[in-house]
């Protein structure tokens, strides 16, 4: 049994197709999704989703601003960002950890500048892991 | 009576203008093709989403701490219009009848008494408006520095909107576009999208099992509805850019079939006033030879 996996980004889908099992970096934590896994709505932090292939090959895409959603017909990731890791270059990352840095300069409240603080945190993270 | 060099610097001019308008299909019917392809390939995102929030959104129904975004603010009586239009004219009537379809709306609320803010997208919807509803228009974006449509062009629009919003500027809002249908069919459109309006989205069936939400369906939600006013705007976006490139493409196609038949008649007119010279020339020649 495989698992339906489908990856869209606002501009185009990215990925879609049979697959074994998906990681994906939830709000609440890391979940692995396997065939058969039961219905959940999930956010996403900002991180990289590991695509193990029927194969046993894996893909790793970074994502940002996320949500994924599994429902019995698979599991659909819909993300703002979504770049494959090794076409990552830290240009990219740099970009993105600045319009972080920004959003909490700019954050008018306590709550939107804790959101964005943290999604500067986890930026912060994929830049370390990625060095 | 034009004189014959008056009809011929006629026909060099309307030749040249066929010239251009020529260039200008060939120039939009390629555009057409890559902006169709991207309002295309942006179709999954928005599906996807509508279905995921009509799911959530049922879930939420008839509760009191439904999100503002989704239940409103209780309130109808500011109203903002987001008037998408594209930066460029010459393309028949798509401009004008974008504007018109919002300008109605907006008298239509006038009528009832309500307050009318509207937030034009793009230079000729602004231009348009700005003669009779000059002083609703409390903003304006400029895409033409834009060369092809990203999100976060669309975001950044959303970005405002949602800044209104919660700073209780406006109570209910209506986006204005052209959906495209076909090349020679552009449908201006009027879309809600505070308080969102979901419909549409298919649940899909999950066997009896209901969905774990994580963190909380509230929160899922409140996360979800800012970025779906920016997936409907792009997505807008993206309908107009193709209609845009629609209407332009027939406009100038029929323009360029117009300046054919005028330089046919032109010409026509040209030779027989030369004839008819000529001819005259020759009576004058052979009566005063007739004389002598």
């Amino acid at each position: 049994m495989a698992l339906h996996f489908e990856l869209v980004s606002p501009e185009r889908l990215l990925f879609s197709g049979d697959v074994a099992e998906v990681d994906i970096p939830g709000t609440e934590g890391d979940m692995g999704i396997l065939p058969g896994h039961a219905p959940v709505l999930s956010t996403l932090r900002p991180g990289v989703v590991t695509v193990t292939k029927e194969g046993g090959q894996k893909e790793r895409i970074f994502v940002r601003g996320g949500f994924a959603e599994v429902n019995p017909q698979g599991l659909t990731v819909l993300a703002e960002v979504a770049v494959p890791v090794a076409e990552l270059h830290a240009d990219l990352l740099a970009q993105q950890v600045k319009d972080a840095q920004e959003d909490v300069s700019d954050a008018q409240d306590d709550e939107t500048r804790r959101r964005a603080q943290e999604n500067l945190d986890h930026l912060l993270a994929l830049q370390g892991a990625l060095q | 009576m034009p004189s014959l060099k008056d009809l011929r610097n006629r026909i060099t001019s309307v030749k040249s203008t066929r010239k251009i308008t020529k260039a200008m299909q060939m120039v939009a019917a390629a555009k057409l093709r890559r902006a169709q392809e991207s309002a295309l390939a942006a179709r999954p995102y928005s599906e996807r989403m509508a279905t995921v929030l009509a799911n959530l959104s049922s879930s939420m129904e008839g509760r009191d701490d439904a999100p503002q975004l989704l239940a409103g603010n209780g309130k109808d009586q500011t109203h903002l219009l987001v008037v998408c239009t594209a930066e460029r004219g010459l393309c028949g009537g798509f401009n004008s009848s974008i504007a018109r379809l919002a300008r109605e709306h907006a008298d239509k609320l006038l009528a009832q008494g309500k307050t009318v803010k509207i937030l034009t997208v793009g230079k000729k919807g602004n231009d348009i408006l700005k003669r009779l509803y000059g002083r609703f228009i409390i903003d304006t974006v400029d895409l033409r520095a834009a060369r092809t449509l990203a999100f976060s062009h669309a975001q950044g629009i959303a970005q405002k909107v949602l800044k209104l919003f919660e700073d209780g500027q406006f109570d209910v809002c209506t986006l204005f576009f052209a959906e495209f249908k076909s090349v020679i069919s552009q449908k201006p459109t009027a879309l809600q999208l505070i308080p969102a309006a979901v419909s549409g989205g298919k649940t899909p069936d999950l066997g009896g099992a209901i969905y774990d939400a994580e963190p909380d369906e509230g929160e899922i939600l409140a996360d979800l509805l800012p970025r779906n006013i920016g997936v409907q705007i792009f997505r807008a976006l993206l309908e107009n850019a193709a209609s845009e490139q629609g209407a332009r493409m027939s406009a100038m196609d029929s323009a360029t079939r117009n300046a054919g038949d005028m330089i046919n008649k032109l010409s026509i007119r040209y030779n027989r006033q030369r004839q008819a010279q000529i001819t005259k020339e020759l009576i004058e020649i052979i009566s005063g030879a007739e004389a002598l």
